[in-house]
Order: structure tokens, then sequence, then C-alpha cells
């Protein structure tokens, strides 16, 4: 899995961050989300795919790798 | 029940999208159609009065889907298409025009409608503000005359981010609302007063405590108005922002529940084989063990997204902590919970006046909202209170100040 962040999109809402932390953080100044991984294990797969389909602003694209 | 073979949503907003694109990734393979009435492929909606009114993104941005993806949803689309009633003992939605569409389980999603002021639609200049084609429109007129003095009726999130749109566009802007403060339904009146000295150090001129007597046109167009303590004031663009009603006049003579919405149970079913979800669904969520209708975006997805799993036999109740957020001007908002008439008020981060806090809402001795202004991380890591419903003398020792209750008001439906 690919995962793309695309942070001007980001509202800074972090559900992205409750959904899969060790994946995503938000920057401490204005909350914008950070992506840590951008090829997670398996085992989070669900997990960013929940970040990606609750994201009020749609800035998290998957793909296969 | 059986696995349906035959979904049909009405609205194609985000609620509706969201639960189609979730029956096909949950393997759903039947027949799917989307309603929607509005001609434009589904958009995201909370960019309009931020992004699109102000002018820093153009609608090709706010597309929830691209029109690969569209179709590779392998639905139906009925885009430009209204839904005009609801058999639900034969199972069938009949769109404008005589048509009909059969179901075996049933998506309602058709949002809600922008409430309007009587006398004053008809004129020219006079916006609300609800799709797409709204803020474009009312884009266009902010943008026809420099220095438009432009009047917002109503001041809360639609009203107050239109007029905060309109001041980075450098207008004459005054808002108007009969309410003490702005967004005071929605937060309470001491975080609402803050709100409230945020637009006036912005330039807005605050008429609050008042309301819209009458208007005042020439040749069709809306050339100011007169408030009920008096007040005439010119205005080029008005906007008129006083809340919205769910969309379910079409569902008139279905037997569903209507009231404020359609009335649904924990699992947002309102009848065998229908269900609702976003702005329009009104359920009892157990988490807080009261019944809600949330117009929040993330709720549109969360609870499209349950609905689907619900019409694929799951039948769990979808209680979740409600989470809606508001940009205006350098202040970020954003807020987990609900937040009652009687709450208590309680510093968990930061100083009021600082412009970084978080504060949590108790009520009935529990903690069931946090709202953070520019503290979105602090926030996420408070949001655990509310899931936990921690008791609020447990957090009673920590904050640096406490109001007593009784001056918030209701945001709680």
């Amino acid at each position: 899995m690919q995962v793309t962040l695309h942070q001007d999109k980001c509202v800074a809402s972090g559900q992205c961050v409750l959904a899969a932390q060790d994946v995503f953080d938000q920057r401490d100044k204005d909350g914008l989300a950070v992506l840590l991984d951008d090829r997670p294990p398996a085992e989070l797969h669900d997990d960013v795919r929940h970040a990606a389909a609750v994201c009020p602003a749609l800035a998290i694209a998957l793909a296969d790798s | 029940m059986s696995t349906p073979r035959n979904v049909v949503i009405v609205g194609a907003s985000v609620a509706g999208l969201t639960a189609a694109v979730t029956l096909r990734t949950e393997g759903y393979d039947g027949r799917l159609t989307l309603i929607g009435d509005e001609p434009h492929t589904p958009y995201n909606r909370p960019p309009l009065s931020k992004q699109i009114l102000a002018g820093t993104w153009e609608p090709d941005r706010i597309k929830l889907r691209t029109d690969e993806e569209l179709s590779a949803l392998d639905a139906r689309l009925l885009f430009g298409s209204s839904a005009s009633g609801l058999d639900t003992a034969a199972r069938r939605v009949v769109l404008d025009g005589g048509a009909s569409v059969s179901y075996d389980a049933l998506v309602i999603a058709t949002g809600v409608t922008p409430n309007s002021l009587p006398g004053a639609h008809h004129l020219a200049g006079v916006h609300l503000l609800r799709t797409l084609d709204d803020a474009l429109a009312l884009r266009a007129d902010l943008r026809r005359k420099p220095g438009a003095r432009v009047a917002v009726v109503g001041a809360g999130f639609l009203g107050s981010e239109a007029a905060a749109a309109a001041r980075r566009m450098r207008l004459d802007v005054t808002m108007i609302d009969p309410r003490p403060v702005p967004m005071r339904r929605q937060f309470g009146d001491r975080i609402a007063a803050l709100v409230g000295q945020l637009h006036k150090k912005n330039g807005v001129s605050m008429r609050c405590g008042t309301g819209v007597r009458r208007f005042f046109e020439s040749g069709g167009r809306v050339t100011g108005l007169e408030l009920t303590d008096d007040t005439l004031l010119d205005a080029d663009v008005v906007v008129v922002a006083i809340g919205a009603a769910p969309a379910i006049g079409w569902l008139a003579g279905s037997g569903l529940e209507l009231r404020n919405g359609v009335e649904c149970d924990p699992t947002c079913r309102a009848a065998p084989g229908v269900y609702a979800a976003g702005d329009v669904a009104s359920w009892h969520n157990n988490h807080f063990g009261c019944r809600m209708r949330l117009e929040h975006r993330l709720n549109a997805t969360e609870q499209a997204r349950a609905v689907a799993h619900n019409v694929l036999g799951e039948n769990q109740p979808f209680a979740p902590v409600p989470y809606f957020w508001t940009d205006q001007y350098d202040a970020h908002i954003q807020a987990y919970g609900i937040f009652p008439a009687d709450a208590e008020l309680a510093v968990l981060h930061g100083e009021l006046e600082g412009g970084h806090f978080v504060v949590a809402y108790g009520h009935r001795g529990r903690v069931v909202g946090v709202l953070g202004w520019n503290s979105p991380c602090e926030l996420r890591k408070l949001r655990q209170l509310v899931v936990d419903r921690a008791p609020w003398a447990s957090i009673l020792p920590a904050p640096q100040a406490v109001w007593p209750g009784r001056h918030l008001s209701a945001s709680l439906r």
C-alpha cells in the first residue's frame, strides 16, 4: 500500500491520527497532518483505509504498491 | 434480514456517496442507484463558505470523487433528478416527472434545505448558501462592486464563515443576529463572546440582539434593510444564514416518522429496509443516551458508513462522539461531543484570552464535550474524556478556571 497525504487540503481534524496513529501524526503548530510511513505494514492497512475514508478533507490517497 | 440485491440511495452529497462507496468496498455486488437533485457530480460542502467563497479554490478542487472513481462504483447515477415520493409498502421511490425506482433497501440522505426570510428571496442581491451554485452566485455578487456593503443575517457557522470570507475580500460587513453573541447556540455564552470579539477585531460591525424587519429595494435589487431595533442599513449584498430544515417534504405520506428529520432507531433504521444518514437523520445516540440530528461534515461520513454496514446486515447501533470544526480569520475552532444549555465550562489547556485553549463542557456530572481554539493536538488528546464520559469531578483539580452552569445554550437537538 502506497499512502499519499495532500497536506494542502488538510483541515487539521486529526481523524487520521485517531484511526492510525502509527502512520499519521499532527504538527504541533497548526495541527496539519504529517505522514509517518508512506508504505505501512499489512497489519495497519485496515486502519489506514479507515483514516482515508473518514478524512473530512479527502486529503489521503491510497494506491496498491 | 437477507442481504439486499437492490439498494437505492436518495441524496448524492457526502452521506449518499459515502454509503454507496462503503457498500461497494464492503463487497456488495448487487444493483445500486444513487439519486441526487443537483446536476453536479458530488462535492464537498465545507469549502463552499470558506475557500470557494473567498476565491482561493475553484470548484474542481472540491469534487468528492473523480469521474473515473464514480464510474468504478458501477452504480446507476441519477444526478439532476429529485425524489418526490416514497411508497414503503411497494418499496418504490417516485421521481419528479413520475418515473419510479424500486428497492430492497433504501438509504435516505437528502440533507437539509436552508431557511429563508420572507419577502427577500425574490430580490437580486439576497443569497442563501447551501449549494455550489449558491456559493458561486454569492461570490460573483461579492466581486461585482468594489467596497460592496454586505449584510449577513444569522451568526451561526455559515453566517460567521461567510462574514469572515467577505472581510477577506475587504468588503464592508455587518452581521445581524437576534441572540446577544454569535454562535451562542453552538458554543454557549462564554466561548461565543470570544467569537464576537474575533469578528469585531477583524472589522465586522456586529448587530446582535436584533432581527430583520424588512428589506428595501430598487428595481428588484436589494438596497438595504431595516432592523427590529429601527436601525436602517445600506446593503448591496445580503447573505441569509438562519439555519436549515431537514429535506423531508418528499416523504410526506410515506408512513415514516418525520419530526426533526427522519426518525430512526439507534441503528439508523427508520422502517423495514429503510435507513437514513447525514443531516436529515434523527437517531438515538446510545453513547449520550439521547436523540440527535447533526449537520456536521464528519457525521455525514461516519453515519453513512454505519448505515452501509447495517444495510448489509450488521445491525449495530451508531453511537459516535460528534466532531465539528469552523475556520474564521486566524481561529481554527474544533469540538468533540455535545454542548447542552446548562453545561459547566472548565479550561483544560491555555487561556481563554490567549488565542490557544481547550475547554471542557460538563453536564450531569460527566464531561460531554471538549472544544479547542487553535489547539488541534491538545484537543485530540483530550477527546478521550468525552469517549469515557469522564466524571466532571475528576478533571476539576486540573482546570485553571471553572464557570457555573446555566449560561450556555443548547446545540443539542
